[in-house]
């Protein structure tokens, strides 16, 4: 049977030392998980490594850590495919990020992740007595809240959430996700304050950056950043909630000035995010702008003449075509390829791939 | 033998970045690029469209592949912005997912004398463009100035690296270590460092100023503590949270950094001979004079 070596990150914070890497040899199959390494390490060279697991089959979510610096399930990895990943062929395993270490590869959950849960309201509130029976709801409906509702709460997205990196406060995706598998679901009669509260809280939705981290990290196809982008969109647009944090006006003003001038007008896209160059709110941010702005300008990066204008595309009216046929329809049209999976269609020759001209 | 390609140069290489789009032009007849400029086309949306309504973003940029597919003789399309290739990647996987909603799309489009979004645009980045189409032996043939002695560290954007499967990225094409081999292929000395593959903060300057700067600063700062002498960056909206808005981020994480941020074809073109005036490095806020001897116009790099 091959060797893999694996590296452990050990931590004891009662012991008062430092934490310190530990690398321990096991025999097992290719397709055994690291988790089993693991485990192996622990029955038969060193009882005191702490890790915590439990279905060892990638339901309960229970075994998330860090493995060559890339957050996922122990159990869900195989020995052979941690090993060609790393740069050496040392498979290193640390704790999930994010939240503090409890000792070894077990991290607090308690601490982070539930907090944030819990911070959402993640129970169904619906309107009035329950019916005599059960709620009727339409399949469609369902199915749209199925992939949030695949989430096992193993936290590997909470684990390299680059927003919560610099700031703890920030909601998260895990609990974000959770929140739209409430706003999506027509049983619950409370959307609207939802919304309004992941709106306006100063770590709320608008505090995702798009890094795609958490979309990678989840071993359950999640893509817990498209459900804090979904929960965006119904903010705005359905329920048109204006939020202190400038989350809704920097969105009509990018959308608008592309509706006008077919591509970014920078110098409006600022301060139209804080509401027009004369809006009150807008003075103090752009006086703290103003060291930069004057150092653009000095440098020819920035000029008085892009402040002041930009050009139309010469077939500006086609966008402004495209825009009233897309936002004129009665109803959004989405297309989730988690749900819809992807079209096992014919090729026409000559269409796929190399060139891009036929 | 040239190559010549539909080119998508993004807002920001035409904004606030200006030294992008010159940089790009000066450095694209060195390596036989013939840059067809796409001046009708549009803005991606850099996520913000879509998440307002994803039909209008994935039909906009429908517009744009079909402006590019109408080129003739491209070899593909390209762009020199992570954020436009990452926005894009994600409409174009809708529109060749399913035709239905392909279909749809064009219906909207396909007003413009029979405009039309045909499945399977090859939209490249200038790196992926450098290290798949040019290769990175040609590469290192044409460099008359190795950046010997310069300590680079790679930044390649969140948009160019995630979701890995969505932008092609195995063991195959590599594509999360070309900037690696890029800045060895052209002598310089790569400095792995904590934000290699991190966020810029950019996104989110208007919503929470506090938290984007502090993800700027933090890996400026990291950058200096591995001992980088510069950052090299193929996103230009990286380039405004790190290198515009440095002095804001000094303030915020309340410490000196001094972190020369260059775009990756300024970086190319150094090696490629190019004077660094040329290149519009003198348009930077933060001035790379760890990278450039001014008086010599020689790289100089930190000994």
């Amino acid at each position: 049977m091959p060797e893999y070596t694996l590296r452990l990150r050990r931590f004891s914070p009662e012991t008062g030392e430092p934490a310190y890497w530990q690398d321990y040899t096991v025999d097992l199959e290719p397709h055994r998980s690291v988790l089993e390494g693991i485990l192996q390490v622990r029955a038969e060279q060193d009882g005191s490594v702490g890790i915590r697991c439990s279905c060892r089959a990638a339901i309960c979510g229970s075994c998330g850590v860090r493995i060559n610096d890339k957050p996922g399930l122990a159990c869900h990895t195989h020995l052979d495919a941690a090993a060609a990943r790393s740069q050496d062929g040392v498979i290193k395993v640390e704790p999930m990020g994010n939240m503090p270490v409890i000792k070894d590869l077990i991290t607090d959950f308690e601490a982070v992740h539930w907090k944030k849960v819990r911070r959402v309201t993640p129970w169904l509130l619906p309107d009035g007595p329950p019916p005599e029976r059960e709620y009727i709801v339409s399949h469609e409906a369902m199915v749209d809240v199925t992939q949030s509702m695949a989430c096992i709460q193993c936290g590997a997205c909470v684990s390299d959430c680059l927003s919560m990196e610099v700031d703890p406060e920030f909601i998260g995706p895990a609990a974000l996700a959770k929140a739209y598998r409430f706003v999506g679901d027509p049983r619950d009669s409370q959307h609207r304050e939802r919304l309004e509260d992941l709106a306006e809280d100063p770590h709320g939705i608008f505090d995702c950056t798009h890094c795609f981290n958490c979309i990678d990290a989840c071993p359950k196809g999640v893509a817990p950043m498209s459900q804090i982008m979904r929960l965006r969109r119904k903010a705005t647009a359905d329920y048109e909630i204006v939020d202190r944090n400038n989350g809704e006006r920097h969105e009509k003003a990018f959308v608008g000035l592309i509706e006008k001038y077919g591509t970014l007008f920078e110098a409006e896209l600022l301060p139209q995010s804080y509401g027009g160059k004369f809006h009150p709110r807008a003075m103090p941010e752009l006086l703290r702008s103003l060291p930069v702005l004057v150092k653009g300008l000095l440098r020819g990066k920035i000029t008085v003449m892009k402040g002041l204008h930009h050009p139309k595309l010469p077939d500006q009216k086609e966008i402004k075509r495209i825009f009233k046929t897309v936002e004129g329809r009665d109803q959004r049209y989405e297309l989730n390829l988690y749900i819809s999976g992807v079209d096992e269609e014919p090729e026409p020759a000559g269409a796929a791939g190399e060139a891009v001209s036929p | 033998m040239s190559i010549k390609v539909a080119y998508w140069p993004g807002c920001v290489s035409r904004g606030f970045t200006p030294e992008l789009h010159g940089s790009m032009a000066a450095v694209a007849p060195l390596l036989d690029i013939e840059l067809v400029e796409l001046d009708r086309a549009n803005c991606c949306g850099a996520g913000v469209i879509a998440e307002h309504n994803q039909e209008l973003a994935d039909t906009l940029n429908a517009r744009t592949f079909a402006l590019a597919q109408r080129v003739e003789g491209a070899h593909c399309m390209m762009n020199i912005c992570s954020t436009c290739q990452g926005a894009q990647s994600e409409s174009q996987e809708r529109l060749d997912a399913n035709v239905e909603y392909r279909n749809n799309v064009n219906e909207t489009i396909s007003n413009e004398d029979g405009l039309r979004y045909r499945k399977g645009l090859d939209n490249k980045n200038f790196l992926w463009l450098l290290v798949e189409e040019i290769g990175l032996d040609e590469l290192r043939s044409r460099v008359k100035r190795p950046l010997s002695g310069l300590k680079v560290g790679p930044f390649y954007g969140c948009y160019i690296v995630r979701p890995a499967e969505r932008l092609g990225i195995d063991a195959d094409r590599p594509r999360d270590r070309y900037l690696h081999e890029v800045i060895e292929a052209l002598g310089g000395t790569v400095i792995d460092y904590a934000g290699v593959y991190k966020c810029c903060g950019f996104p989110i300057i208007t919503m929470n100023r506090e938290a984007s700067l502090r993800q700027a600063g933090r890996h400026l700062g990291d950058a200096i503590d591995a001992d980088a002498d510069c950052l090299v960056v193929p996103c230009p909206l990286c380039h405004l949270n790190l290198d515009l808005q440095q002095p804001l981020a000094e303030r915020e994480i309340g410490r000196e950094l001094g972190m020369p941020v260059l775009h990756l074809p300024q970086l190319v073109g150094l090696a490629l001979g190019l004077e660094p005036k040329q290149l519009g490095m003198n348009r930077h806020v933060v001035r790379p004079s760890s990278v450039i001897d001014w008086s010599t116009s020689v790289v100089a790099a930190s000994s």
